[in-house]
């Protein structure tokens, strides 16, 4: 089983990366940017098969680990 | 006996850069045709990069001995005695080509590289230098270049913990389509606990550490020695990825097992990786080697033999450990979370044999690979020699202040903190001078000691390009001017040799001058070479680079107290030029920048003269006496002074007599083997006494005070408007839409 | 007093920390590596020093603050002790939520070394207490990653409760505030991104930081 994990900065919390990607594709001449949020994708793989007990496990790697609750959140996707 | 073995093709052979002779030797000294495993052995260690083929023919010219050499070339770095038992370890070495096209990896895995030579040996790494050349300021890929390359050397030098001190940037358009990236690094050892390649003694086990291997920068030693076309660009995948996070593992883990004597041998896999780290450690031990491929650490599935002994993967190490110590390295490595394997054992037979998934790949004799490399006299001829240009030549300008503006405010010239300020330099709190600091060389103290190394980077390509052999000796000069204005003792050199194609007589008749002139300022300034690399091929649909053999300095300073920098001028200080003032213009940033013009002959140097003037400048720092010392080079003593003023904040009132030299040759004027130097009144009244016994040319120039620089009382240019243009060129061409590159 | 430096792979500042240490009490601390499950017995300082543990990935300090050795400090901590974290230090003791807030990436996205001007807001914390209050020091820095930020509400509270130790006096990095140093709110952790133990030799980066050390650690 694969989980995707993807982790980007709460709303409010400024993302100078993500300001920069939107003002280098502005200078590129695609005005339709309005904002560029910039997170990162994590892919697990996992052994089992019970996708209800991978989620749990991953929701505790995602807590424990993979995010810092203070200004960042999640999302996943099993496959 | 057949030309070709199965698979292998006359285009195969061409691919991998070997040449009729060549392949010709290789059938002669194997007794058959090479697989493609041996191939490509044969092609990473007789390219250019490992075997100097086009330059070993001069390198032997330079001078390599000396008092203080422990190790000359040919180790993975040099070694110089600086006293009470302890050792520096230092080496410089390009990444130009990776860095061309991925600059954060290729300028990243520069400094990873040039690290791991200098701590194989046995020394911690104590500071960083790198000596960077880019294309014209407004070329459209200059600032995305200049972006990565810093992000990447800092990026790698940061996390490592090492800090990188110093270093200089060009920029001109003989670079547009080759940048130099060349990196320097120093490192610390006792003198008694230096570890060699060689060493090693058949029946020992070959341990591999570091990273696994995956299929990095496979023919990355063969890209290095070609010239660019515009389908280089393609090449990208060859580029290798760098993990400083690893190699400070690496760093901490080697040292370590250093501690252990557990050590016959060891070699960092650098270009060529586990090709030329066990070739080298085979032939200069004199014996054979068998390595068992599957037990190499692996990234990737499916790897051939030959995809292992090409990978260019970075943060490994080869170790031959003395028989039964392995657990040595397993227990060590593994604290580390590093890989470790023992993957085969040296043999007497004199041969290199691999064996892979039960079949032998690979069985070849060691001593061809090493000393039947190819040697080429290649022809050259020398440029033609260019008239000399003087100031009186030259109209002069209306206001001094105003050309001196524009020099501090051009590419060259200008503040280079928008550079220094991505760089660690603090880190292991030794760092006494840095880039930030008004001092001409990096000042790092040997730890626990009041002892300190000084270091600088040099190389002037304008005189290199305008008359080989004097600008090669003038790089040498200039190194040795710089460590000596802090009051260190030059001991000794590494060069990085940056050229074009060494098949066009006119590059080689650049490179062969630059060495003739080098070995002179060496030999006469008792400044020996005890580690280099030579990077050519630096040239892009048959535009060659400037000349630039970089030359990085050591020296020591005995005693950190006894030594000098330019920030320390005082109001009412007496300013003096060491040295004689022609108002020599060939070649110089004036006629660049202010007149648009690059012609002329370059400087000479009078090396008995900057011996002379040098020693007498060391003599007075260490009486005490300077409050100020700045060597005089690019833009003459007008800036010089300049530097001076603006790190001391304090005026100078410079004063000129006479039309010889003409008043802009006496400001912008670039003789060499000069000094500018404040000191108090009757402490310049001694130094002109000294100067006088000594038979020291010395003359006074100026006085300390005021706000602005001026000459004869006329001509000011304001502190505040220099200090302005000349911090702020670099942000203004870097911080406009950088990140909207390409 | 005795004292402990705590070594993550990575780390890189150790040895300063180590330095400082033991310039200042004349004894060398406890360098206690990351895989440890216990301080050495009768640590009274803990110094998470600075560097690239695990490399700064994932987010810097995250994977150090789940090491073995982390629920030590955290017990040494509730026990009133002193703990100090600079830079990748105070990233993790952020990330263990020893303290409060975050250290995001620069404004200017690029790395920052440079000698900072800070101002000690609080002299009255154990890790200040030899400096005046408001007293102007000449600290370094050299991060890539120390925009500190925090929610307004927190911010509003740490700075009520005289939590915020350090100020830039030129915001190098983008911090809420320019916050530059902070404690936890029973003022016996610190955490900072300027680096003190680089401040304690005029011959090196200057002496401003050694009133620090001298402030927690007393005098040699």
């Amino acid at each position: 089983m694969k989980a995707k994990i993807h982790v980007y900065l709460k709303p409010g919390v400024l993302d100078p990366q993500g300001a920069a990607v939107a003002g280098a594709l502005h200078n590129m001449g695609y005005d339709e940017v309005v904002e560029a949020r910039q997170g990162k994708l994590i892919e697990l793989d996992l052994t089992g098969e019970d996708a209800e007990k991978a989620r749990a496990r991953v929701e505790e790697m995602c807590a424990k680990l993979l995010s810092n609750p203070v200004i960042e959140s999640y999302s996943i996707e099993l496959e | 006996m057949t030309q070709y073995a199965e698979g292998i093709t006359a285009e195969i052979v061409a691919e991998h850069g070997i040449n009729d002779e060549e392949y010709a030797i290789i059938l002669d000294r194997l007794g058959r045709a090479p697989n493609l495993v041996e191939l490509g052995i044969f092609s990473v260690m007789w390219s250019e990069h490992c075997s100097y083929k086009s330059s070993r023919a001069h390198l032997g010219r330079l001078p390599t001995d000396g008092e203080k050499v422990i190790q000359g070339p040919g180790e993975n770095a040099g070694v110089i005695d600086i006293g009470d038992g302890q050792a520096a370890i230092f080496k410089m070495e390009s990444h130009n080509h990776p860095s061309f096209i991925e600059p954060y990896q290729g300028a990243a895995t520069g400094v990873g590289g040039i690290l791991r030579d200098v701590f194989t040996m046995g020394a911690r790494p104590v500071a960083l230098m790198n000596a960077l050349r880019f294309g014209a300021p407004d070329h459209p890929k200059t600032r995305q270049l200049v972006s990565g390359v810093v992000a990447g050397i800092g990026g790698y030098g940061n996390c490592v913990g090492v800090p990188t001190v110093g270093g200089e940037t060009n920029f001109h358009a003989g670079y547009n389509g080759n940048i130099l990236v060349n990196a320097m690094a120093v490192g610390l050892a006792d003198a008694d606990k230096i570890f060699y390649a060689r060493g090693a003694e058949p029946g020992q086990p070959i341990v591999y550490v570091g990273s696994k291997t995956g299929r990095d920068g496979i023919h990355g030693a063969t890209m290095a020695s070609a010239e660019f076309d515009d389908a280089s660009e393609e090449k990208r995948p060859t580029v290798q990825v760098g993990d400083p996070f690893v190699e400070k593992k690496l760093i901490e883990a080697c040292l370590e097992l250093m501690a252990t004597d557990a050590i016959a041998a060891i070699q960092d896999m650098g270009a060529a990786g586990l090709t030329s780290s066990s070739v080298e450690m085979a032939d200069k031990g004199g014996i054979g080697i068998h390595l068992d491929m599957d037990k190499v650490p692996q990234r990737e599935a499916n790897m051939t033999a030959y995809e292992m002994m090409l990978s260019e993967s970075q943060e490994r190490m080869l170790v031959i450990m003395k028989p039964g110590r392995e657990d040595v390295a397993h227990e060590i490595f593994r604290k580390w979370e590093l890989d470790v394997a023992v993957i085969g054992e040296t043999t007497d037979t004199g041969r290199m044999v691999l064996t892979h998934k039960g079949e032998t790949v690979c069985d070849i004799p060691v001593a061809p690979l090493a000393d039947d490399a190819p040697k080429y006299e290649r022809p050259y001829f020398a440029p033609e020699v260019r008239a000399q240009i003087h100031a009186k030549d030259i109209a002069q300008p209306d206001h001094m202040g105003e050309v001196l503006l524009k020099l501090m405010a051009s590419p060259d010239m200008a503040s280079k903190s928008w550079i220094w300020k991505q760089y660690d330099r603090h880190v292991m709190a030794d760092t006494a001078a840095s880039s930030e600091d008004p001092s001409d060389a990096a000042i790092v103290r040997v730890h626990g000691t009041n002892k300190a190394l000084a270091i600088t980077t040099d190389c002037t390509p304008r005189y290199c390009y305008a008359h080989p052999f004097e600008g090669g000796k003038q790089a040498v000069a200039e190194a040795w001017r710089n460590l000596t204005a802090t009051g260190a003792d030059p001991i000794a050199i590494t060069d990085c040799l940056n050229f074009g194609n060494p098949e066009r007589e006119e590059i080689m008749g650049q490179f062969v001058g630059c060495i003739d002139g080098m070995a002179m300022a060496c030999a006469t300034l008792g400044f020996p070479v005890v580690s280099g690399n030579v990077s050519l091929y630096n040239e892009t649909n048959g535009a060659a680079i400037p000349p630039t053999p970089a030359i990085g300095g050591v020296g020591l300073i005995p005693d950190i107290d006894k030594r000098a920098g330019f920030g320390g001028m005082k109001d009412g200080d007496i300013l003096l030029v060491v040295g004689e003032t022609q108002g020599v213009m060939g070649a110089s940033v004036y006629l660049k920048v202010i007149e648009d013009r690059e012609d002329g002959d370059a400087p000479h140097v009078d090396l008995d003269a900057e011996k002379a003037n040098g020693d007498f400048v060391r003599g007075q720092i260490r009486t005490g006496r300077l409050t100020a010392c700045h060597d005089i080079s690019d833009g003459g003593l007008a800036c010089a002074a300049a530097d001076m003023a603006l790190a001391s904040d304090c005026g100078i009132k410079l004063a000129h007599e006479g039309a010889n030299p003409p008043m802009h040759g006496f400001l912008f004027g670039e003789d060499q083997s000069r000094y500018l130097i404040a000191a108090r009144k009757e402490d310049a009244i001694a130094i002109l006494q000294d100067a006088k016994a000594d038979e020291i040319p010395v003359q006074v120039v100026g006085l300390a005070g005021g706000t602005a620089i001026s000459v004869n009382g006329a001509h000011p240019l304001e502190l505040d408007r220099l200090r302005a243009a000349w911090e702020g060129w670099m942000p203004a061409l870097m911080d406009q839409l950088v990140e909207a590159a390409e | 007093m005795k004292s402990a430096v705590i070594v993550f792979p990575g780390s890189n500042c150790d040895r300063d920390a180590h330095d400082a240490i033991a310039k200042v009490t004349g004894h060398a601390p406890a360098m206690v590596w990351h895989q440890e499950s216990e301080l050495p017995e009768g640590t009274d300082f803990v110094m998470v020093p600075g560097g690239f543990s695990y490399g700064d990935y994932l987010r810097c300090g995250a994977m150090a603050s789940r090491s073995a050795i982390m629920p030590a400090i955290v017990a040494h901590a509730a026990t009133g002790a002193p703990v100090l974290g600079v830079c990748n230090g105070f990233q993790i003791l952020t990330e263990s939520g020893l303290l409060p807030g975050a250290l995001m990436r620069n404004a200017g996205l690029k790395f920052v070394c440079e000698k900072a001007k800070l101002t000690v807001e609080n002299a009255n914390t154990r890790f200040t207490s030899h400096y005046e209050g408001g007293a102007e020091l000449i600290v370094p820095i050299a991060h890539h990653d120390g925009n500190y930020f925090a929610d307004d509400e927190t911010l509003d509270r740490i700075e009520g409760e005289g939590q915020v130790i350090f100020r830039y006096g030129k915001n190098p990095n983008g911090s809420k505030r320019d916050i530059a140093g902070i404690t936890n709110e029973q003022g016996n952790v610190m955490g900072m991104m300027p680096h003190p133990e680089r401040a304690v030799d005029e011959k090196h980066g200057g002496t401003d930081g050694l009133k620090l050390f001298e402030s927690l650690l007393g005098s040699a």
